[in-house]
């Protein structure tokens, strides 16, 4: 898997949804249920938007096109082993068991959002570009400190590896060896600044070879493909025996079919015809495809998991929405272990005037 | 009776991580220089040969890369001590501080929180090339989500790195490196802490309280002698912490004197002295019997060090600052 020319780009699944590759040891339900979390997390996609436009949730970054880069990576992850997300992975979390519910929150502007459930190893949300790889590469280290053996798996964007930060993390990460895969999902834009305005290199994997790891190009648009470089990397990391270093530098080819978040107007920067030609790559269309050729979907399926995963948006929502305004004492409550007197003060002082003048005085319409 | 060991204030701080490192095995110190070569003001010397390279790590030379793989290790319930050779270089680690160290309790809603504590030696009076020499604790200070402590004392400097090692929340610990041999003291051989957030009086005094930290302890004290010989008494106060502010000792000792003046080297404008200033005002306005003074730093980049000296607060700067308050 990591013998390869880093352009040597891994395919499981042509465009039509054939077999070219090795195709991954997955049960039949596993498929299928992959394949219905690419469907989730499209659905997801539109609707967030459409919550958005509707001034029902605030800028939200989208994700279609880019299905099978984060469901066949995250479907690679044991229970055990952390996820460390920029702020585009709401289908990779959701695989890794962050709620829908969560993510929806967190782009409502709930902080409560980031807080995952105790046994769901997700980091939470990192906006600034390229700064959570230096955390994955400290937490990978931290674990093999300490003699555990779980993996790392750090999702960031092409646009990311131009970052001081992805340098210094990877770069940790190759001398002190650490079990951390970090994955570039390269999706062609960094809002509009195009891949070859980020580096002369010609490809980003090859970057792995100045920190003296593996570096591998995987089409992202293949989640079988994904799901068995990401898969690779992951044993790697956790295994310190192994004859290679562990760390890995997957580049996960693919492309965002929308915006860069809802307040950006793409159409600005890139053709159509650019965006249409990779629409021929859909990675949901092309699992489709190869499964309903090996006959483990068929139309009566797929129209199962069109309503279930519309329900399941909608429920979301539902829970998303009830959730109240939080009390402005959330404000403070997890600032310091323990408050500071100073700030008991400024909440004091604060809630004893919103006592008198009542809500309104305080919140916009 | 414990026994003790007499110590310069670095000497004090590599004991310090010593005690540390001993009593709890989440505890790693790292960066750059720390390991074999026992950092270069020898803050770590020793502790790569007693406790090994996986706790006391030699990083490659990247200050995000250090703080924010100490990030990472204390999200995961470690206590790393990652060290910046000069606070002057922690600016390639800024964003990590910022963005992440003293924000992620919060964005976690508490799940991860970060007991880690970046230690940088600071300050001026070295004789140190440029970017040696800076205060920049206003910089974190501002930071919500970061407790930034500062000591002036070998004993002091022990205890209250024990305190930050230990403490749930991330700690910047500025080390005033003008005294790392200034002077020893008898410190305590056993770990011990001193807390964090609460201010010491280190002279008494009814006309004037002094407010200060960090290395212009000793001047402020020098220059309160001068004046007590004059038959002025100055209460003189040291911070230790500069986040959170001890906000009772600061509103006691004014109000006990009705003048106030605060010595800090950093720059003037947006530096700590505007914030007692202000705290003062807010707390104590009626007590007041005189304009707070404020001598600082000027508001000039640091200069190198032919001039150092000028831009220093020194005794004679400080003493004039008091006589200022005292004879309004």
């Amino acid at each position: 898997m990591f013998d390869r020319a880093y352009d040597d780009t891994v395919r499981v699944l042509d465009e039509d949804g054939e077999a070219v590759g090795d195709v991954p040891d997955l049960d039949d339900e596993s498929l299928v249920e992959m394949y219905r979390h690419m469907r989730l997390a499209r659905h997801f996609d539109g609707r967030a938007v459409s919550l958005q436009r509707q001034g029902r949730m605030g800028t939200y970054p989208p994700l279609s096109g880019q299905e099978g880069a984060q469901i066949g990576s995250a479907y690679a992850l044991d229970d055990d082993d952390w996820m460390v997300p920029s702020y585009r992975e709401h289908g990779a979390a959701l695989v890794h068991g962050l709620p829908l519910k969560q993510t929806l929150l967190y782009w409502m502007g709930h902080e409560d959002g980031n807080n995952a459930p105790p046994d769901v190893n997700v980091f939470p949300v990192a906006v600034p570009i390229a700064s959570q790889i230096p955390h994955a590469t400290g937490a990978a280290w931290a674990s093999k400190l300490r003699g555990e053996d779980d993996a790392f798996l750090c999702y960031f964007g092409d646009g990311a590896t131009s970052e001081g930060d992805f340098h210094e993390g990877v770069n940790f990460a190759g001398v002190f060896d650490t079990p951390t895969v970090f994955f570039c999902n390269n999706n062609q834009w960094a809002i509009s600044v195009p891949r070859e305005r980020q580096t002369r290199s010609a490809t980003l994997a090859q970057k792995a070879e100045a920190y003296g790891i593996d570096g591998v190009q995987v089409d992202g648009m293949d989640p079988l493909a994904v799901y068995s470089v990401t898969t690779a990397a992951l044993e790697k990391a956790r295994d310190p025996d192994a004859d290679r270093p562990r760390p890995t530098l997957i580049e996960a080819v693919q492309y965002r079919f929308g915006a860069h978040t809802t307040a950006d107007d793409p159409t600005v920067y890139r053709d159509d015809d650019e965006v249409e030609r990779w629409k021929r790559k859909d990675p949901i269309d092309r699992l489709e495809s190869y499964l309903r050729g090996e006959g483990i979907l068929d139309d009566e399926r797929v129209a199962e998991i069109e309503s279930s995963v519309e329900g399941q948006v909608a429920d979301a929502i539902d829970a998303a929405e009830s959730m109240a305004r939080p009390d402005p004492r959330e404000l403070f409550e997890h600032a310091y272990a323990e408050l500071p007197p100073e700030l008991e003060r400024q909440y004091e002082e604060f809630a004893a005037l919103r006592d008198e003048r009542g809500d309104a005085a305080f919140l916009e319409d | 009776m414990t026994d003790t060991q007499n110590l310069t204030l670095v000497q004090a701080v590599r004991d310090g991580l010593h005690s540390e490192l001993r009593e709890d095995d989440d505890v790693v110190v790292m960066g750059q220089d720390v390991g074999k070569n026992g950092g270069v003001f020898r803050a770590t010397e020793g502790l790569y040969d007693e406790f090994g390279g996986d706790r006391v790590i030699d990083t490659p030379l990247a200050e995000s890369g250090i703080v924010g793989t100490a990030v990472g290790m204390a999200a995961m319930g470690m206590r790393p001590v990652p060290e910046i050779q000069f606070s002057g270089f922690m600016y390639p680690g800024f964003d990590q501080i910022v963005s992440h160290m003293a924000r992620f309790r919060t964005r976690s809603r508490g799940r991860f929180t970060l007991p880690m504590t970046l230690r940088a030696p600071y300050g001026g009076g070295i004789r140190a090339p440029e970017h040696h020499s800076e205060s920049k604790e206003a910089f974190y200070a501002h930071e919500a989500g970061l407790k930034v402590v500062i000591p002036s004392t070998p004993y002091e400097a022990k205890g209250l790195l024990a305190a930050s090692i230990r403490d749930p929340d991330p700690v910047v610990f500025l080390e005033p490196k003008l005294i790392y041999r200034a002077f020893r003291e008898q410190v305590p051989e056993e770990p011990y802490t001193v807390p964090i957030g609460e201010a010491a009086t280190r002279r008494e005094g009814d006309d004037v309280a002094v407010f200060t930290y960090g290395a212009m302890t000793r001047p402020t004290l020098e220059a309160a002698e001068t004046l007590g010989e004059e038959g002025i008494e100055c209460e003189v106060v040291d911070l230790r912490t500069v986040s959170p502010l001890d906000r009772e000792a600061i509103v006691e000792a004014f109000e006990k004197t009705g003048r106030a003046v605060v010595v800090h080297e950093a720059p003037k404008t947006g530096g700590l002295a505007g914030e007692i200033t202000a705290i003062l005002q807010e707390e104590a306005l009626l007590y007041q019997e005189a304009p707070i003074g404020r001598v600082a730093g000027f508001d000039v980049p640091y200069p190198l060090y032919a001039l150092e000296d000028y831009y220093l607060p020194s005794a004679a700067r400080i003493e004039d600052g008091i006589l200022e308050a005292v004879e309004f």
